[in-house]
């Protein structure tokens, strides 16, 4: 028998009694939830993580995304992106300073930024290899939990969840900020 | 309701005052415990140390000399938990499901007095500072909760301190104190450095066993703080001392 | 998956508990965590009850492995990857070094992985003359160090900043000597040695912490970017996952992504999760592998007790509430699987019986249950280690009993009949007066046993015998 089918022959054969027995998942973190200051609540979170968060008004994005790019020389900017960027100079993501993306989902609860890299996001070496990610969140599209999230991601697409910047805790379980992603993560959260 | 008392093996060989204190304490709380003679142990120290076989001749006394009681008080998370939660497996081992009977009737002391005699004021007396260490198995086995520490609470004359990092294992552990015997002391030390750092005159647990190896380490270190069985210390009255 | 040459665990741990150093490091850290953990979980009302879901997911897909298997293999194949089957470790390493090898590739970049370290790939793709990098901070520290992983979450917990700079200074090229032991200071010289490799490198090994089976969704859950960094940049991947890691749907994955993290670093989330369902176009690796791995968890799978074990998130909740782990530290395990979850763990995959070493692992724990409280999928740890006590018992059976068993056979005997017992409680009241040493309260004991009370008395004073049992007590007083 190759490796395959002995494995597969394995695993019926050592559950052979136990099959056709089911446990019940409980489900009650699946029901919807209602947190009165979602956005609110995601901005405490995601700053928890020591990020710089802006909330702003539509009008207002062009201006925090380029006072959040104040410290870049060069920044990486993906098709589709949205909203206008003035200060730094163009570049690609393997020599940029900084870049920005938009998201697919934010997550309150955890202060996560999902990117499915779709339009305005790039492919994901766009906001690994640059030291500064600024963020473009807009507030209908943060959810209350994980749960909500992953109902709303396409499995199809390559994700990244990012929450904070990239860390160890490797020595002495001593958070360090700033390891191999991004060293510094900013958030621009725009009021609907 | 007829109750009957485990005393187990260890306290009836080796702490026997604490079998004393339980019928005290509970004849004073108006039940009548009775003591089936032919109990022995409720086999544990096989059991946790894998020999199943050992097991079966052992619980079956067990399960004869207590059948017939409605209710089993024992001075010991460790057996309670033995009985409720491994009888189960000495019986499949022994193919008699019978074996597993006494499983449902056991109940620590402290659940006792607190969820079957509805009582925390038992009528103590004990004018010491005292701590107290919530043993592994009453704790995370038999899930006792506050309930050692309300009926403490409510002993008169009583200083009761917080021991520090209480919910952690002492490292007696059974048969693992003698095959793993230098984690075991190193865990231990530790216990008892924290008991020390209380100041208690007194450390009070539901379980002899342990206090038997967190008190040989204070006794070598000289430590002069004394271990008492819960039962100890909630049988004793104004009058006595 | 074990270290080759381990003493058993009561003879490692006993040279562990001396190294005073190492016991500082270990009580600093896990402390650290065990703190942090408390304080995420507590933020969650419905912990229980995703415990209990995590619980049933694993139990329900493990139930039905082999059609999640299949069918997480077809997702896999029509998303552009290819899937292989390894029996073993053997197995498993041969596949990856000969995809290497059939690139003309020398050099791989690793993510942080337990499968490939439990099949020990970097010293077999050594000798098919391929050098795999750690990336990640901690097994960078252990590979450097040329020493073994000592925790699951974080491999060099045992070290701390002092040592991991004096391995930097003396093993990775390029280190500035002035490198203070700052840790920020000594994860930027990490990144800038390893910047290099990933810009360069052109195949990663990863594992997997899920595997989804409907969609062919690979989850990797990571803090540092090492792991993107690897996912993202290399021509070609191949991802070592054991057969247990597969879940069966997308929506699986919210119970698993709030356990995680949070029983894991403590943290609501983990700094980075990468997902990826085979190829995209134009986008990370175009070529990707997929190994499936059994290498004993068929095995595990047929004990009907030990199974659970399988449901392992690998998160090492239970390493840090561990009273035994935090004073001996994980080499003493002698495995990459350290600590409760490695003393179940490494028996069920490899059988007992066969060395001292693994037969050892269960007797390591005072069974306090600390870990099944920490554990996000319930694994009922004292549960197992008390079952595998019975194999390994029962292994042993034979014509000439050892010491421990012939003193088993006896207590059974003795305690059999409460009249043997009453005689024995007889015998041993003549040693009543046996102790010079009083306690408080003026009870005399026992300072000096031989053998094996040794084992006792080295460390502990013993209460004497009383002079009579409360069964002798019974009979005069009360049953009159």
């Amino acid at each position: 028998m190759n490796a395959r089918d002995e494995i597969l022959a394995a695993a019926r054969g050592a559950l052979a009694q136990a099959r056709s027995e089911e446990s019940e998942v409980p489900g009650v973190h699946r029901k919807p939830v209602k947190l009165p200051d979602l956005v609110g609540l995601f901005v405490e979170r995601v700053a928890d993580y020591g990020v710089v968060v802006r909330r702003c008004a539509e009008s207002e994005v062009a201006g925090a995304i380029a006072e959040a790019l104040a410290d870049a020389r060069t920044v990486a900017v993906p098709d589709g992106f949205p909203h206008p960027v003035t200060g730094p100079a163009p570049s690609g993501p393997r020599t940029a300073d900084a870049v920005v993306t938009t998201v697919a989902i934010g997550i309150a609860e955890t202060g996560t930024v999902v990117l499915d890299h779709g339009p305005g996001q790039g492919p994901r070496v766009f906001s690994l290899l640059p030291d500064i990610h600024v963020c473009v969140v807009r507030g209908d599209q943060i959810v209350p939990g994980v749960p909500a999230a992953i109902a709303g991601l396409d499995p199809l697409r390559a994700q990244t969840w990012i929450s904070g910047p990239s860390a160890t805790s490797d020595i002495e379980l001593d958070r360090v900020e700033g390891v191999h992603g991004p060293r510094s993560l900013r958030v621009v959260v725009v009021d609907a | 309701m007829k109750v009957a008392l485990l005393v187990t093996c260890v306290n009836d060989a080796l702490f026997p005052e604490t079998g004393k204190s339980v019928v005290r304490l509970l004849r004073r709380l108006g039940v009548d415990v009775d003591f089936p003679d032919a109990q022995t142990c409720c086999g544990q120290p096989m059991v946790n140390t894998g020999y199943l076989d050992e097991a079966v001749p052992v619980v079956r006394t067990f399960a004869k000399a207590f059948d017939g009681y409605d209710a089993i008080v024992t001075p010991s998370g460790s057996c309670a938990g033995s009985v409720r939660h491994q009888h189960g497996i000495v019986a499949r081992r022994g193919n008699d499901e019978r074996l597993a009977a006494a499983s449902s009737k056991v109940f620590e002391l402290s659940e006792f007095l607190v969820d079957v005699l509805g009582v925390e004021d038992v009528g103590a007396y004990f004018p010491h500072r005292v701590t107290y260490h919530p043993t592994c198995h009453s704790l995370r086995m038999l899930r006792v909760g506050d309930r050692p520490l309300r009926l403490l609470r409510a002993v008169r004359g009583i200083d009761l301190v917080e021991l520090p990092a209480a919910d952690e294992c002492c490292g007696f552990g059974g048969t693992f104190a003698l095959k793993n015997t230098d984690t075991s002391v190193a865990m231990g030390a530790d216990k008892a450095r924290h008991v020390r750092e209380t100041g208690a005159e007194v450390l009070v647990a539901g379980d002899n066993s342990c206090l038997m190896h967190i008190g040989g380490l204070l006794s070598r270190q000289r430590s002069g703080v004394k271990v008492m069985h819960l039962a100890d210390v909630l049988a004793g009255t104004e009058g006595e001392r | 998956m074990t270290f080759l040459g381990m003493p058993p665990f009561p003879q490692a741990a006993r040279e562990a508990l001396g190294d005073t150093q190492l016991r500082r490091n270990l009580a600093h850290a896990t402390a650290t965590i065990r703190a942090k953990r408390a304080a995420v979980v507590a933020e969650v009302p419905e912990w229980e009850e995703l415990r209990r879901a995590g619980a049933a997911i694993k139990d329900n897909t493990l139930r039905q492995l082999d059609r999640h298997l299949l069918r997480l293999e077809r997702s896999l194949t029509d998303h552009g990857v290819t899937v292989h089957w390894a029996r073993d470790a053997a197995e498993a390493c041969d596949v990856v070094g000969r995809i290497a090898r059939s690139h003309g590739v020398d050099e791989v970049v690793k993510v942080k992985s337990m499968a490939t370290q439990e099949i020990g790939l970097n010293e077999a793709l050594a000798a098919q003359g391929v050098t795999a990098w750690e990336t990640d901070l901690a097994e960078l520290v252990v590979q450097l160090g040329d020493d073994l992983p000592s925790h699951i979450l974080v491999p060099a917990i045992h070290r701390n900043r002092a040592e991991i700079r004096e391995i930097f200074l003396s093993k990775m090229e390029g280190t500035d000597p002035e490198l203070s032991d700052e840790p920020a200071e000594l994860a930027a010289a990490a990144r800038r040695h390893l910047r290099q490799k990933f810009l360069s490198a052109r195949m990663a090994v990863s594992g997997a912490n899920f595997a989804v089976a409907d969609t062919g969704t690979l989850v990797v859950v990571e803090s540092e970017g090492n792991g993107r960094m690897c996912l993202t940049l290399p021509e070609i991947l191949v991802s070592v996952v054991g057969i247990e890691k597969v879940v069966p749907t997308w929506a699986d994955l919210d119970v698993f992504l709030q356990l995680l993290p949070r029983s894991s670093t403590g943290e609501r989330m983990n700094p980075y999760t990468s997902t990826w369902s085979g190829v995209t176009p134009g986008d990370g690796p175009q070529e990707m592998h997929v190994v499936l791995l059994d290498n004993g968890r068929t095995r595990a799978l047929a004990d009907e007790i030990g199974r659970q074990a399988l449901r392992c998130i690998r998160c090492s909740a239970c390493l840090n509430v561990c009273p035994v782990y935090e004073r001996t530290g994980g080499h003493a395990y002698g495995s990459v699987y350290p600590g409760p979850i490695g003393a179940i763990l490494n028996p069920l995959l490899k059988g007992v019986g066969t060395d001292a070493q693994t037969d050892s692992l269960p007797y390591a724990s005072s069974l306090c249950g600390a870990c099944f409280d920490a554990c996000p999928v319930r694994i009922d740890i004292p549960e197992v280690l008390v079952h595998l006590r019975s194999q390994v018992v029962d292994v042993r059976r034979g014509p000439r009993p050892h010491a421990e068993a012939v003193a088993m056979k006896a207590a059974s005997w003795t305690l059999a009949r409460s009249g043997r017992l009453r005689i024995a409680e007889r015998v041993s009241a003549v040693f009543s007066r046996l102790g010079r040493r009083r306690l408080p309260g003026g009870r005399r004991a026992v300072t000096r046993l031989p053998w094996p009370g040794s084992l006792w008395t080295d460390a502990r004073d013993l209460p004497a015998p009383p002079a009579e049992s409360f069964r002798k007590w019974w009979r005069r007083d009360e049953r009159s």
